[in-house]
């Protein structure tokens, strides 16, 4: 076999040197930086993008918040809102109530006077009636005129007892 | 029939002689030569368009390159990553030479032992001087387990010693004895198609498993030759 053959041993161990030695130099200054930098590269962008999305991410997050604050917040100022309405009306139609009811009570109140002054009058008018026809009635049946004091003790003590 | 050792011969293509040595330029050197530029070629040419979705070259030539990557940190570790370009030339100079092989009409440099023995004695000392670069006198415990005791130094020290030191020669003998070996099978299967004629579809068809078996083989031997120089590299940083 030409393997076990020592006549190009040291030409093959040179040439071995030589070429490894070559290939070496060449594949770590040349090749190796490339397709390193290749990878680099390429690990780079991926993290990027890796860190951008993370970012939006994180944006869209505080977005959210943000919103729901606001959110909570106009709910809020609703409810304070709503609230205060209700009670200026509750205050509103109380104080209307109240007016009407001193109206009202005014009112009977006059009523009740322009009641008792008719009543009085009337009370006064029954007396005289009284008297002229205690006046007639006597004077057609005894045929004797009474004096206008004696009639009017008499109508006032009728009065009295009637009471 | 040819001779099936016929293919690993070496001609001298242009005769040198420097102080009585022969450097001739053979057709060993040539392939060595062709197999630098290739590649070179490949793994520069191949990134040139720094694509950041690979096609299909420089998805190859990034494979390549992690996979050695990798191999390194997992079996060397983090300060194996100063040898990544021994390792990745390494690899690549047995990988393309067992490919190139596979051409026809082409000369195997794997094939011969010289050769897988210069590369393998290379690994080697290399090892062995990073070893007692880092531990000094200590890297000779290597020879010697911890907490073994110490009577059986007697036996131990002996194997360890010789297990060590036979490494070279088990990287240079797996890789040439494969190459060869393979190589020969081949020449012999297709000596047979021609002279079976008719019937030699038979080994034709044979030929055919063998071949596709054969390049399993050199990507399987160039990562074999690797990954063992990384193990040895990884006991001279680590012990054991």
């Amino acid at each position: 076999m030409p393997q076990f053959d020592p006549t190009f041993y040291t030409t093959q161990l040179f040439w071995l040197f030589v070429t490894f030695v070559v290939l070496y130099l060449l594949l770590s200054t040349l090749a190796m930086p490339k397709i390193g930098a290749v990878l680099e590269e390429r690990q780079r962008k991926i993290d990027d993008n890796l860190d951008k999305a993370a970012q939006l991410k994180a944006e869209a997050e505080q977005a959210i918040a943000l919103y729901e604050k606001a959110l909570a917040e106009s709910r809020a100022q609703a409810q304070t809102l709503l609230r205060e309405a209700a009670e200026a009306m509750a205050r509103q139609s109380e104080e209307r109530q109240k007016q009407l009811n001193d109206r009202l009570s005014q009112q009977v109140k006059a009523g009740e006077a322009r009641i008792g002054a008719a009543k009085d009058e009337a009370l006064g008018h029954v007396r005289d009636v009284a008297a002229e026809a205690a006046r007639s009635i006597t004077a057609k049946l005894t045929g004797a005129t009474l004096d206008d004091a004696r009639i009017a003790a008499a109508v006032a003590a009728a009065l009295e007892e009637g009471r | 029939m040819a001779n099936p050792v016929e293919q690993f011969k070496i001609q001298p293509l242009v005769p040198i002689e420097i102080g009585g040595t022969n450097l001739s330029f053979t057709n060993s050197a040539l392939w060595m030569v062709i197999a630098v530029v290739v590649a070179t070629a490949f793994l520069t040419l191949s990134v040139r368009s720094r694509a950041l979705v690979p096609g299909r070259w420089q998805s190859m030539a990034e494979i390549l390159y992690e996979f050695v990557a990798n191999m390194i940190r997992d079996n060397v570790g983090t300060e194996g990553r100063k040898y990544f370009p021994f390792i990745f030339t390494l690899f690549m100079f047995v990988l393309v030479g067992n490919l190139l092989g596979m051409v026809p009409y082409t000369f195997t440099y794997t094939s011969h032992i010289i050769v897988t023995f210069g590369l393998a004695i290379v690994v080697f000392i290399g090892v062995t001087i990073i070893g007692f670069a880092r531990h000094g006198t200590h890297y000779l415990r290597m020879f010697f387990p911890h907490g073994a005791p110490l009577a059986t130094a007697i036996i131990l020290v002996p194997i360890e010693l010789i297990s060590y030191c036979s490494r070279p020669f088990s990287l240079a003998i797996r890789l040439f004895a494969n190459m060869t070996v393979g190589h020969i099978i081949l020449k012999v299967m297709a000596g047979f198609v021609v002279a079976l004629g008719v019937f030699g579809i038979v080994p034709m068809a044979f030929l055919g498993g063998v071949t596709i078996l054969e390049f399993g083989i050199a990507v399987l031997q160039a990562y074999v030759f690797t990954i063992l120089s990384c193990i040895y590299l990884h006991d001279a940083i680590h012990m054991h």
